[in-house]
C-alpha cells in the first residue's frame, strides 16, 4: 500500500513537472513529424548568389542560423501565396537566430523581382538563382521548394509544392527550440572578435 | 533525402502530338492543326492569362520554309479558380488544338517542307508550379 502511495506520488510530480515544462515551451504543440532526425540530416550544399545590392551572399554565411531557403519564382502562383507567411515569419522571428531566403528562379532576374519585392515589401533577403544552384538542390523544377535548415547547415526537411503555414510554422519552431546554445556562442565569440581591445 | 523526388518532377506535362502534313498549291491558303494535350491534373495558361505575372502559351514560328502567316489561332480557354490564387484563371487543360493559317508563297518550289516554330508554355497544378519549357514544333507541308 505504501509503495503504491509512492508510485502515485511521483506520478503525479512528473506529471506536472511535464506540463510545467510544456506550458514554458509555448502555448501551441510542434509538429515534430516532419523534420528528419538531425542524425539524418545531410549538410545544404552551399552557394554563392547575388542580392539585390549586388553582394554575394553564400549560404554558409548564415551558419548559426536557422534558415528557411525558398526556391521561387514571381509567375508561380503557390510561390506567391507563400510569401506574405515568410514576411510574418521574418518580422517574428528573426531575433531568434532566424533567417529567410529566397531564391528566385525567374528567367528574367531583377528585371522581374525588383518590381514585386517593392510591392509584396518584402524584408527578407532575395537572391537570383541560376540553373548550377538548382541543380545541387536537385533540379528545382517544381515551385516553390522550400527547404528548412538547421543551425549546422543541414536539410532538416524539403516541401515540395504549397504547404500549410502551419507545417512550415512548425518546423521552424522546433529547430529554433533545438540547440539554440550553437547560435549563442557563435554571436558572443562575433561579438568578443568585434570589441576593440 | 528529396533530392531524387525533385528530379523526377519534369516539366513535361504538355505534349504535341502528330501534326499533319498540309499541302496546298502556290498562293493557297493552308491550315496546320497542332493537336496538344495536358497531362490530367495540370494546366497550362491560356494565350491571354488574366494576371500579368502570368506567362503565356505562345506559338512562335522560327522557319516557314514556303509558307507565308501563321498567326496561331487558339482555342477557347476556361476559366479555373485554384486555391493558390484570388482570382480565377484563364487556362488549358486536357486536349486542344492550335491553328496556323498559312499561304503557300507565290514563288515556292514545288515539294515537300518544313515549318518550324517554338511552342512555350508553363504549367502548374494545384500546389505547384513548374519552370517555362518549350516544345519544337514541325509542320510538314507539300507544295503542288
Amino acid at each position: 500500500m505504501r509503495r503504491l502511495s509512492i508510485s502515485a506520488f511521483l506520478f503525479a510530480v512528473l506529471a506536472l513537472g511535464c506540463f510545467f515544462v510544456f506550458r514554458s515551451s509555448g502555448n501551441r504543440t510542434v509538429n515534430a513529424e516532419s523534420l528528419r532526425p538531425a542524425s539524418q540530416r545531410k549538410l545544404a550544399p552551399d552557394f554563392a548568389l547575388k542580392d539585390a545590392d549586388g553582394r554575394t551572399v553564400h549560404l554558409s554565411d548564415y551558419r548559426g542560423k536557422v534558415v528557411l531557403l525558398d526556391f521561387w519564382a514571381t509567375w508561380c502562383g503557390p510561390c506567391r501565396m507563400e510569401i506574405p507567411w515568410f514576411i510574418e515569419m521574418q518580422r517574428d522571428n528573426r531575433d531568434r537566430g532566424f533567417e529567410v531566403l529566397g531564391v528566385s528562379m525567374d528567367d528574367n532576374g531583377w528585371e522581374d523581382v525588383k518590381p514585386f519585392l517593392a510591392e509584396m515589401k518584402v524584408n527578407y533577403r532575395i537572391l537570383i538563382g541560376d540553373d548550377r544552384t538548382a541543380e545541387v538542390y536537385g533540379g528545382v523544377e517544381s515551385l516553390p521548394t522550400t527547404f528548412l535548415i538547421d543551425r549546422e547547415g543541414r536539410i532538416a526537411v524539403v516541401h515540395v509544392g504549397l504547404t500549410s503555414r502551419r507545417d512550415i510554422q512548425d518546423g521552424v519552431e522546433q529547430l529554433l527550440r533545438s540547440d539554440p546554445k550553437v547560435a549563442l556562442d557563435r554571436d558572443l565569440v562575433s561579438a568578443l572578435s568585434l570589441r576593440p581591445r | 533525402m528529396c533530392l531524387p523526388f525533385l528530379f523526377a518532377q519534369g516539366s513535361g506535362h504538355l505534349t504535341v502530338g502528330a501534326i499533319r502534313k498540309v499541302e496546298g498549291r502556290r498562293n493557297a491558303a493552308v491550315v496546320a492543326r497542332i493537336p496538344v494535350t495536358v497531362e490530367a491534373g495540370y494546366h497550362v495558361n491560356s494565350n491571354a492569362p488574366l494576371e500579368d505575372y502570368l506567362i503565356p502559351l505562345k506559338l512562335a514560328w522560327t522557319a516557314k520554309g514556303a509558307l507565308e502567316g501563321g498567326e496561331p489561332i487558339y482555342p477557347k480557354a476556361s476559366t479555373e479558380k485554384y486555391e493558390f490564387a484570388e482570382k480565377p484563371l484563364s487556362v488549358f487543360t486536357g486536349s486542344f488544338e492550335i491553328a496556323a493559317s498559312f499561304k503557300v508563297a507565290a514563288g515556292a518550289p514545288a515539294g515537300p517542307g518544313i515549318a518550324a516554330g517554338k511552342l512555350t508554355y508553363q504549367a502548374c497544378n494545384t500546389k505547384m508550379c513548374f519552370r517555362p519549357a518549350t516544345v519544337d514544333i514541325s509542320v510538314p507541308y507539300q507544295v503542288d
